[in-house]
């Protein structure tokens, strides 16, 4: 179970999608999961976004629905299938979401802890400059949510959003004394993190499955 | 008026389905309308929230104990921050058909870990009074099964693989959720209501005792009645 964590425009699903069929090319079949997924809530949780009727707490429960659907329906009877797991994001970025928004970590810590402790989770450390300009590049508007507009920082977008941005990493920091990360920074370039991120899984699968061949960690071509 | 107090009270039904607690709840709402105080009635599951969802899940089976437990958490949560605590701040009667104890009932029958239920409902008041319809299980099976009612699914605890049958199921589910609530009853000192006792009577005695342990005056409405 590999887990990316990072805000929007990091690259989380570049790297995933990569990682995916480098693992699948070495013959490690892939499942990938990550928030809002769920058959279950996904979609309502979605819908519930858009408007305004959602209170932190309720927000918390309904992304937690939506976690244990995966966890439940998807995640554990991926890796007992012997499936590698990439979830692209993980209880950690809920986890610092909800804090930012006043819950206790220690009601938070009971709510997921029936989650199961991934092999490895990649924290994706990004500079406020390069996410503000891949998040404008990408998308070329802010996204309420991720810019903490809910929370009344700024009237600002651009200053609640880096602002709101500090204070999550803040979160991750303080998670990091109670949850191992892996810090990646994701300030260079595709191939150089594709790379270190190969090499680092490479050691998670040698300790997952000792008896297998180590797998190539060249490819696939249209990275370098 | 902004700070933390809360000049309110909360009244919860627990009780086995069949223990007629919401017939009650629904009679002590109207008198208390009628003596015009300030009160609010809130049901289980009946935010609009996850209505969807919940009934999605429920036709495609797709709740598991802990979906099928968090999604209530969710709904409880919604009527709880946009309801029950402001109108509990706000000085108003606030009446539960079914408070998070059917949660710590049905979802512990179900296997979800009480340390763990608990802390979810974490955020949310004790009620002031949490009556507790107790009546043999026999009589509370036979005044929802002699009506041979189409059983549900989940309510019938069918999901446990108890009985291939469902009311068969039925009847066992129901029998180990009353074991856990007598066990919450003492744990929280549950008010017992003698839910054998004919309707009028346990209407009686719950006015009666809500009148002895509250000064309703403090709750009559300020809004002047616009007829």
């Amino acid at each position: 179970m590999i887990v990316i964590e990072g805000p929007d425009s990091s690259g989380r699903s570049t790297h995933i999608q990569l990682l995916a069929e480098w693992l699948e090319q070495n013959g490690y079949p892939v499942t990938q999961v990550g928030l809002k997924r769920s058959k279950l809530v996904g979609r309502d949780l979605e819908r519930a976004k858009g408007g305004n009727v959602l209170s932190p707490r309720t927000m918390s429960l309904f992304y937690a629905t939506d976690f244990y659907d995966q966890l439940e329906n998807a995640i554990v009877p991926a890796l007992r299938a012997g499936s590698v797991v990439l979830a692209d994001r993980y209880i950690f970025t809920l986890m610092a979401r909800d804090i930012v928004r006043g819950a206790d970590l220690d009601w938070l810590a009971e709510l997921y802890s029936k989650a199961i402790v991934p092999d490895a989770v990649f924290y994706f450390l990004v500079s406020n400059r390069t996410l503000v300009d891949r998040t404008l590049s990408a998308h070329g508007v802010l996204d309420y949510w991720e810019s903490g507009m809910d929370l009344g920082i700024s009237r600002d977008w651009f200053v609640s959003f880096v602002r709101y941005q500090q204070r999550i990493r803040a979160e991750f920091k303080k998670l990091q004394a109670h949850y191992a990360f892996d810090p990646i920074s994701a300030n260079r370039t595709i191939p150089t993190i594709h790379n270190e991120l190969k090499e680092r899984i490479t050691r998670v699968l040698r300790k997952a499955y000792p008896t297998h061949p180590i797998p190539s960690t060249t490819g696939p071509d249209h990275v370098s | 008026m902004l700070d933390a107090t809360m000049p309110g009270i909360l009244v919860a039904v627990e009780g086995l389905d069949g223990s007629g607690k919401s017939t009650q709840i629904r009679l002590l709402n109207q008198w208390m309308v009628g003596l015009r105080l300030r009160v609010h009635f809130t049901e289980w599951n009946s935010s609009e929230l996850v209505k969807g969802a919940t009934r999605r899940g429920k036709k495609a089976q797709l709740l598991t104990p802990t979906t099928f437990s968090l999604i209530h958490a969710t709904d409880f949560a919604d009527r709880y921050e946009r309801q029950i605590l402001p109108m509990l701040r706000a000085g108003y009667i606030v009446l539960c058909d079914r408070y998070y104890f059917t949660s710590f009932a049905r979802d512990g029958v179900r296997g979800c870990d009480s340390r763990w239920l608990r802390n979810n409902y974490g955020f949310a008041r004790t009620p002031d009074f949490t009556l507790y319809f107790r009546l043999p299980l026999e009589m509370a099976l036979n005044r929802i099964l002699e009506g041979r009612p189409r059983l549900k699914w989940f309510e019938a605890g069918m999901d446990l693989d108890l009985s291939p049958d469902i009311s068969e199921s039925f009847r066992m589910f129901q029998g180990m959720v009353v074991e856990q609530y007598d066990r919450l009853a003492e744990e929280f000192k549950f008010t017992v209501v003698d839910a054998t006792r004919n309707v009028y009577e346990q209407q009686q005695w719950i006015r009666s005792l809500i009148s002895r342990h509250v000064d309703l005056s403090q709750f009559r409405t300020r809004v002047p009645r616009s007829h």
